[in-house]
Protein backbone atom coordinates (compact mmCIF):
# COMPACT_ATOMS: atom_id res chain seq x y z
CA UNK A 1 0.00 0.00 0.00
CA UNK A 2 1.34 3.53 -0.81
CA UNK A 3 1.40 5.52 2.27
CA UNK A 4 -0.40 9.39 1.64
CA UNK A 5 3.07 10.80 1.62
CA UNK A 6 4.38 8.84 -1.12
CA UNK A 7 0.79 8.80 -2.92
CA UNK A 8 1.93 12.85 -2.84
CA UNK A 9 5.13 12.59 -3.96
CA UNK A 10 4.22 10.52 -7.12
CA UNK A 11 1.24 12.54 -7.87
CA UNK A 12 3.02 14.45 -10.53
CA UNK A 13 3.40 11.59 -13.12
CA UNK A 14 -0.19 11.46 -13.39
CA UNK A 15 -0.41 15.17 -13.31
CA UNK A 16 2.55 15.38 -16.27
CA UNK A 17 -0.46 13.65 -18.68
CA UNK A 18 -3.77 15.91 -16.58
CA UNK A 19 -1.55 19.09 -17.80
CA UNK A 20 -0.85 17.95 -21.57
CA UNK A 21 -4.77 16.19 -21.89
CA UNK A 22 -6.40 20.03 -20.52
CA UNK A 23 -4.03 21.97 -23.43
CA UNK A 24 -5.44 20.15 -26.02
CA UNK A 25 -2.14 18.01 -26.73
CA UNK A 26 -3.01 14.98 -29.27
CA UNK A 27 -0.65 13.21 -30.00
CA UNK A 28 2.30 11.78 -27.60
CA UNK A 29 5.72 10.37 -28.57
CA UNK A 30 7.71 8.55 -27.26
CA UNK A 31 10.91 6.53 -26.17
CA UNK A 32 10.15 4.74 -22.49
CA UNK A 33 11.29 5.85 -19.16
CA UNK A 34 10.47 4.70 -15.86
CA UNK A 35 9.88 8.24 -14.95
CA UNK A 36 6.92 8.59 -18.14
CA UNK A 37 5.72 5.13 -17.44
CA UNK A 38 2.31 6.70 -15.72
CA UNK A 39 1.88 9.09 -18.68
CA UNK A 40 3.01 6.88 -21.44
CA UNK A 41 -0.10 4.37 -19.99
CA UNK A 42 -2.42 6.62 -19.71
CA UNK A 43 -1.71 7.76 -23.12
CA UNK A 44 -2.46 4.48 -24.44
CA UNK A 45 -5.72 3.70 -22.68
CA UNK A 46 -6.89 7.22 -24.24
CA UNK A 47 -8.99 6.78 -27.25
CA UNK A 48 -8.44 10.72 -28.36
CA UNK A 49 -5.04 10.53 -27.91
CA UNK A 50 -2.52 9.45 -30.71
CA UNK A 51 0.37 7.43 -28.57
CA UNK A 52 3.47 7.15 -30.66
CA UNK A 53 6.49 4.85 -29.65
CA UNK A 54 9.41 5.94 -31.17
CA UNK A 55 12.62 3.80 -32.28
CA UNK A 56 14.99 7.08 -31.45
CA UNK A 57 13.77 10.14 -30.04
CA UNK A 58 14.80 12.27 -32.97
CA UNK A 59 12.13 11.14 -34.95
CA UNK A 60 10.13 12.83 -32.02
CA UNK A 61 11.56 16.16 -33.15
CA UNK A 62 10.49 16.28 -36.77
CA UNK A 63 6.89 14.11 -35.95
CA UNK A 64 6.15 17.27 -33.33
CA UNK A 65 6.78 19.61 -36.12
CA UNK A 66 4.32 17.70 -38.99
CA UNK A 67 1.73 17.56 -36.14
CA UNK A 68 1.96 21.01 -35.23
CA UNK A 69 2.24 21.81 -39.42
CA UNK A 70 -1.33 19.34 -39.37
CA UNK A 71 -3.29 21.56 -36.43
CA UNK A 72 -1.98 18.49 -33.71
CA UNK A 73 -0.12 19.92 -30.36
CA UNK A 74 1.92 17.17 -29.50
CA UNK A 75 5.01 16.52 -26.55
CA UNK A 76 7.84 14.05 -26.65
CA UNK A 77 8.54 12.59 -23.63
CA UNK A 78 12.35 11.34 -23.13
CA UNK A 79 14.99 10.08 -20.78
CA UNK A 80 18.14 12.58 -20.69
CA UNK A 81 20.17 10.31 -23.28
CA UNK A 82 17.86 10.86 -25.86
CA UNK A 83 18.24 14.09 -25.69
CA UNK A 84 22.28 13.82 -27.24
CA UNK A 85 20.36 11.88 -30.30
CA UNK A 86 18.00 14.57 -30.80
CA UNK A 87 20.98 17.41 -31.14
CA UNK A 88 20.74 18.26 -35.04
CA UNK A 89 16.97 17.44 -35.53
CA UNK A 90 16.52 20.34 -33.30
CA UNK A 91 17.83 22.71 -36.20
CA UNK A 92 14.48 22.18 -37.73
CA UNK A 93 12.40 23.89 -34.30
CA UNK A 94 14.89 26.88 -34.71
CA UNK A 95 14.61 27.22 -38.27
CA UNK A 96 11.04 26.51 -38.84
CA UNK A 97 10.06 28.32 -35.91
CA UNK A 98 7.73 25.56 -34.98
CA UNK A 99 6.52 25.10 -31.19
CA UNK A 100 8.00 21.94 -29.12
CA UNK A 101 7.39 20.05 -25.86
CA UNK A 102 10.33 18.21 -24.45
CA UNK A 103 9.46 16.49 -21.06
CA UNK A 104 12.73 15.05 -20.43
CA UNK A 105 13.34 12.65 -17.15
CA UNK A 106 16.58 13.06 -15.78
CA UNK A 107 19.30 10.38 -15.58
CA UNK A 108 23.18 10.30 -14.61
CA UNK A 109 22.29 12.74 -11.32
CA UNK A 110 21.43 12.81 -7.87
CA UNK A 111 22.95 9.11 -6.97
CA UNK A 112 22.71 7.85 -9.82
CA UNK A 113 24.59 4.42 -9.84
CA UNK A 114 24.89 3.29 -13.59
CA UNK A 115 28.14 5.45 -14.41
CA UNK A 116 26.88 5.01 -18.52
CA UNK A 117 24.54 7.37 -17.49
CA UNK A 118 26.48 10.27 -16.31
CA UNK A 119 28.27 11.60 -19.52
CA UNK A 120 24.82 12.60 -20.93
CA UNK A 121 22.92 13.32 -17.68
CA UNK A 122 25.36 16.30 -16.86
CA UNK A 123 25.20 18.13 -20.23
CA UNK A 124 21.66 17.63 -21.10
CA UNK A 125 20.03 21.45 -19.89
CA UNK A 126 23.38 23.26 -21.56
CA UNK A 127 22.77 21.07 -24.78
CA UNK A 128 19.22 22.25 -24.56
CA UNK A 129 19.78 25.50 -23.94
CA UNK A 130 22.84 25.65 -26.68
CA UNK A 131 20.16 24.36 -29.20
CA UNK A 132 18.02 27.40 -28.79
CA UNK A 133 15.30 25.83 -26.25
CA UNK A 134 13.58 27.60 -23.48
CA UNK A 135 14.57 25.50 -20.57
CA UNK A 136 12.70 24.89 -17.44
CA UNK A 137 14.07 22.57 -14.53
CA UNK A 138 11.98 20.89 -12.05
CA UNK A 139 13.51 19.60 -8.62
CA UNK A 140 10.61 19.14 -6.37
CA UNK A 141 7.18 17.49 -7.70
CA UNK A 142 4.99 20.29 -6.35
CA UNK A 143 6.40 22.32 -9.19
CA UNK A 144 5.45 19.60 -11.87
CA UNK A 145 2.15 20.67 -13.10
CA UNK A 146 2.49 24.50 -12.82
CA UNK A 147 6.23 24.64 -14.78
CA UNK A 148 4.44 22.02 -17.54
CA UNK A 149 2.08 24.52 -18.25
CA UNK A 150 4.32 27.78 -18.14
CA UNK A 151 6.46 25.30 -21.02
CA UNK A 152 3.18 24.70 -22.56
CA UNK A 153 2.39 28.80 -22.83
CA UNK A 154 5.71 29.33 -24.14
CA UNK A 155 5.68 26.67 -26.90
CA UNK A 156 2.04 27.31 -28.31
CA UNK A 157 2.01 31.00 -27.55
CA UNK A 158 5.15 31.85 -27.54
CA UNK A 159 6.03 29.84 -30.32
CA UNK A 160 8.81 28.55 -28.75
CA UNK A 161 10.94 25.11 -28.68
CA UNK A 162 10.60 24.23 -25.41
CA UNK A 163 12.07 21.34 -22.59
CA UNK A 164 10.89 20.41 -18.83
CA UNK A 165 13.60 18.77 -17.37
CA UNK A 166 12.18 16.80 -14.09
CA UNK A 167 15.36 15.97 -11.91
CA UNK A 168 16.57 12.75 -10.87
CA UNK A 169 16.35 14.17 -7.20
CA UNK A 170 12.70 14.39 -7.48
CA UNK A 171 12.24 11.17 -9.58
CA UNK A 172 14.63 9.44 -7.43
CA UNK A 173 17.40 7.33 -8.57
CA UNK A 174 17.46 4.26 -10.09
CA UNK A 175 18.38 1.01 -7.70
CA UNK A 176 20.90 -1.22 -9.73
CA UNK A 177 20.13 -4.70 -8.57
CA UNK A 178 21.40 -7.77 -9.78
CA UNK A 179 18.70 -7.95 -12.21
CA UNK A 180 18.60 -4.52 -13.22
CA UNK B 1 17.00 2.80 -64.53
CA UNK B 2 14.58 5.57 -64.19
CA UNK B 3 14.77 9.17 -64.89
CA UNK B 4 13.75 10.89 -61.48
CA UNK B 5 12.37 13.71 -62.70
CA UNK B 6 10.09 11.58 -64.63
CA UNK B 7 8.90 9.60 -61.19
CA UNK B 8 8.52 12.12 -59.38
CA UNK B 9 6.84 13.99 -61.80
CA UNK B 10 4.03 10.78 -62.41
CA UNK B 11 3.56 9.84 -58.52
CA UNK B 12 3.04 13.55 -57.60
CA UNK B 13 0.45 14.04 -60.58
CA UNK B 14 -1.42 10.92 -59.74
CA UNK B 15 -3.63 11.61 -57.40
CA UNK B 16 -6.85 13.36 -58.64
CA UNK B 17 -5.74 16.30 -55.52
CA UNK B 18 -2.62 17.19 -55.11
CA UNK B 19 -1.13 15.52 -51.95
CA UNK B 20 0.77 17.69 -49.33
CA UNK B 21 4.36 16.83 -49.84
CA UNK B 22 7.43 16.67 -47.58
CA UNK B 23 10.92 16.47 -49.61
CA UNK B 24 13.98 15.59 -47.73
CA UNK B 25 17.07 17.69 -48.36
CA UNK B 26 18.92 17.38 -51.86
CA UNK B 27 17.50 16.23 -55.14
CA UNK B 28 14.04 15.38 -54.11
CA UNK B 29 13.52 19.02 -53.11
CA UNK B 30 14.48 20.41 -56.80
CA UNK B 31 12.75 17.01 -58.76
CA UNK B 32 9.29 18.32 -56.69
CA UNK B 33 9.88 21.97 -56.97
CA UNK B 34 10.54 21.56 -60.54
CA UNK B 35 7.00 21.08 -61.00
CA UNK B 36 6.11 24.32 -59.82
CA UNK B 37 6.10 25.67 -55.95
CA UNK B 38 3.31 24.99 -53.60
CA UNK B 39 2.27 26.32 -50.59
CA UNK B 40 1.35 22.61 -49.53
CA UNK B 41 4.94 21.10 -50.06
CA UNK B 42 7.33 21.46 -47.23
CA UNK B 43 11.17 21.33 -48.43
CA UNK B 44 13.84 20.48 -45.56
CA UNK B 45 17.20 21.70 -46.60
CA UNK B 46 18.77 19.68 -43.04
CA UNK B 47 17.34 17.59 -40.48
CA UNK B 48 18.28 15.14 -42.56
CA UNK B 49 17.04 11.89 -41.58
CA UNK B 50 13.32 13.23 -40.45
CA UNK B 51 11.55 13.61 -43.50
CA UNK B 52 9.76 10.34 -42.99
CA UNK B 53 8.29 11.06 -38.85
CA UNK B 54 7.82 14.62 -39.78
CA UNK B 55 5.31 13.15 -42.60
CA UNK B 56 3.70 11.08 -39.94
CA UNK B 57 3.26 13.85 -37.66
CA UNK B 58 1.43 15.38 -40.42
CA UNK B 59 -0.68 12.62 -41.70
CA UNK B 60 -1.76 11.66 -38.15
CA UNK B 61 -3.37 15.04 -37.64
CA UNK B 62 -4.99 15.12 -41.17
CA UNK B 63 -6.10 11.60 -41.67
CA UNK B 64 -8.38 12.43 -44.95
CA UNK B 65 -5.41 13.82 -46.71
CA UNK B 66 -2.87 12.38 -49.10
CA UNK B 67 0.77 12.71 -47.96
CA UNK B 68 3.89 12.05 -49.82
CA UNK B 69 6.81 11.92 -48.28
CA UNK B 70 10.03 12.36 -51.41
CA UNK B 71 13.31 11.30 -50.06
CA UNK B 72 16.75 10.81 -51.44
CA UNK B 73 19.04 7.23 -50.40
CA UNK B 74 21.26 8.69 -47.84
CA UNK B 75 18.22 10.50 -46.09
CA UNK B 76 16.12 7.12 -45.78
CA UNK B 77 19.34 5.23 -44.71
CA UNK B 78 19.69 7.84 -41.94
CA UNK B 79 16.18 7.23 -40.77
CA UNK B 80 15.57 3.98 -41.25
CA UNK B 81 14.18 3.38 -37.38
CA UNK B 82 10.73 5.93 -38.76
CA UNK B 83 9.83 2.91 -41.09
CA UNK B 84 9.06 0.81 -37.63
CA UNK B 85 7.76 4.06 -36.55
CA UNK B 86 4.96 4.18 -39.62
CA UNK B 87 4.25 0.59 -39.80
CA UNK B 88 3.82 0.57 -35.84
CA UNK B 89 0.86 3.65 -36.84
CA UNK B 90 -0.36 2.30 -40.09
CA UNK B 91 -0.94 5.86 -41.64
CA UNK B 92 -3.22 4.83 -44.31
CA UNK B 93 -3.05 8.39 -46.10
CA UNK B 94 0.54 8.33 -46.07
CA UNK B 95 3.15 7.59 -49.27
CA UNK B 96 6.96 6.86 -49.13
CA UNK B 97 8.82 7.26 -52.26
CA UNK B 98 12.86 7.00 -52.34
CA UNK B 99 14.74 8.24 -55.46
CA UNK B 100 17.52 5.46 -54.91
CA UNK B 101 20.44 6.89 -56.86
CA UNK B 102 22.81 5.02 -54.77
CA UNK B 103 25.17 7.92 -54.36
CA UNK B 104 25.61 11.22 -52.09
CA UNK B 105 24.88 13.38 -55.13
CA UNK B 106 25.90 16.60 -52.86
CA UNK B 107 28.72 15.93 -51.61
CA UNK B 108 30.81 14.15 -54.23
CA UNK B 109 28.94 11.18 -55.70
CA UNK B 110 30.34 9.02 -53.06
CA UNK B 111 28.18 5.31 -53.16
CA UNK B 112 25.29 4.78 -50.21
CA UNK B 113 25.20 1.65 -48.62
CA UNK B 114 22.12 1.04 -51.27
CA UNK B 115 25.04 0.94 -53.96
CA UNK B 116 26.48 -2.35 -52.50
CA UNK B 117 24.01 -4.53 -50.07
CA UNK B 118 20.75 -2.74 -48.40
CA UNK B 119 17.75 -2.54 -50.10
CA UNK B 120 15.60 -0.37 -48.60
CA UNK B 121 12.34 -2.05 -50.14
CA UNK B 122 13.13 -5.03 -48.25
CA UNK B 123 13.94 -2.87 -45.10
CA UNK B 124 10.40 -1.17 -45.37
CA UNK B 125 9.00 -4.19 -45.81
CA UNK B 126 10.61 -6.32 -43.07
CA UNK B 127 9.92 -3.14 -40.92
CA UNK B 128 6.47 -3.75 -41.65
CA UNK B 129 4.97 -1.65 -44.56
CA UNK B 130 3.44 -4.53 -45.99
CA UNK B 131 3.56 -2.26 -49.25
CA UNK B 132 6.52 -2.08 -50.40
CA UNK B 133 7.87 -1.79 -54.10
CA UNK B 134 11.21 -2.23 -55.19
CA UNK B 135 11.10 -0.42 -58.86
CA UNK B 136 13.96 -0.97 -61.27
CA UNK B 137 11.75 -0.69 -64.67
CA UNK B 138 8.62 1.22 -65.72
CA UNK B 139 6.39 -1.29 -65.69
CA UNK B 140 7.33 -1.96 -61.58
CA UNK B 141 6.46 1.85 -61.60
CA UNK B 142 2.92 1.02 -63.02
CA UNK B 143 2.46 -1.56 -60.47
CA UNK B 144 3.03 0.85 -57.82
CA UNK B 145 1.08 4.14 -59.62
CA UNK B 146 -2.10 1.74 -59.44
CA UNK B 147 -1.43 1.01 -55.67
CA UNK B 148 -1.04 4.48 -55.09
CA UNK B 149 -4.02 5.53 -56.82
CA UNK B 150 -5.89 3.22 -54.71
CA UNK B 151 -4.22 4.07 -51.63
CA UNK B 152 -6.00 2.71 -48.66
CA UNK B 153 -3.03 1.76 -46.73
CA UNK B 154 0.77 3.53 -46.05
CA UNK B 155 3.02 2.49 -48.65
CA UNK B 156 6.79 2.39 -49.50
CA UNK B 157 8.24 2.50 -53.12
CA UNK B 158 12.13 2.63 -53.40
CA UNK B 159 13.28 4.23 -57.43
CA UNK B 160 16.28 3.04 -58.68
CA UNK B 161 16.43 6.20 -60.57
CA UNK B 162 20.20 6.94 -62.79
CA UNK B 163 22.89 8.12 -60.92
CA UNK B 164 23.17 11.96 -63.35
CA UNK B 165 22.11 15.46 -61.60
CA UNK B 166 19.23 16.90 -62.26
CA UNK B 167 19.63 19.26 -65.33
CA UNK B 168 17.99 22.48 -63.81
CA UNK B 169 17.70 23.01 -60.22
CA UNK B 170 14.37 25.29 -59.28
CA UNK B 171 15.38 26.71 -55.70
CA UNK B 172 12.16 27.18 -54.00
CA UNK B 173 11.42 28.65 -51.08
CA UNK B 174 14.02 27.87 -48.32
CA UNK B 175 13.53 29.39 -44.99
CA UNK B 176 12.13 27.10 -42.31
CA UNK B 177 10.37 30.15 -40.94
CA UNK B 178 8.73 31.54 -44.26
CA UNK B 179 7.75 27.71 -45.49
CA UNK B 180 6.02 27.27 -41.87
CA UNK B 181 3.82 29.78 -42.26
CA UNK B 182 3.34 29.78 -45.70
CA UNK B 183 2.13 25.86 -45.13
CA UNK B 184 -0.05 26.87 -42.34
CA UNK B 185 -1.80 29.52 -43.82
CA UNK B 186 -2.31 27.68 -47.50
CA UNK B 187 -3.83 24.81 -45.10
CA UNK B 188 -6.71 27.20 -43.19
CA UNK B 189 -7.57 28.79 -46.50
CA UNK B 190 -7.82 25.13 -47.86
CA UNK B 191 -9.71 23.64 -45.08
CA UNK B 192 -12.23 26.84 -45.26
CA UNK B 193 -12.90 26.72 -49.25
CA UNK B 194 -11.62 23.68 -50.24
CA UNK B 195 -12.76 24.24 -53.77
CA UNK B 196 -10.56 27.32 -54.52
CA UNK B 197 -7.20 25.74 -53.98
CA UNK B 198 -7.02 23.00 -56.70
Amino acid sequence: METNQSSQRNAWRREVYDVLKRNDIRQIAYVPDAGHATAIQLAQEDPDMIEISLTTEEEGIALAAGAWLGGHRSAVLMQSSGVGNCINMLSLVKECQTPLILVVTMRGEFGEQNGWQIPMGSVTEQMLKLCGLVVYRVDHHDDVGHTLQAAINVAYEGGRGTAVILSQKMIGAKEVTKNA
Amino acid sequence: MLDRREVVRKVVMALPERPTIFTSLGNPTFDVSHLGDHPGNFYLFGAMGGAVAMGLGFALAQPQRRVLVVAGDGEMLMGMGSLATVALKQPTNLSILVLDNELYRETGGQATHTAHHTNLAAVAKGCGISSSYDIRDDGELENFMARFKAGGEPMFACAKVRPDPAASVTMPLRSGAAQHFRFIDALKRCSREPEVQQ
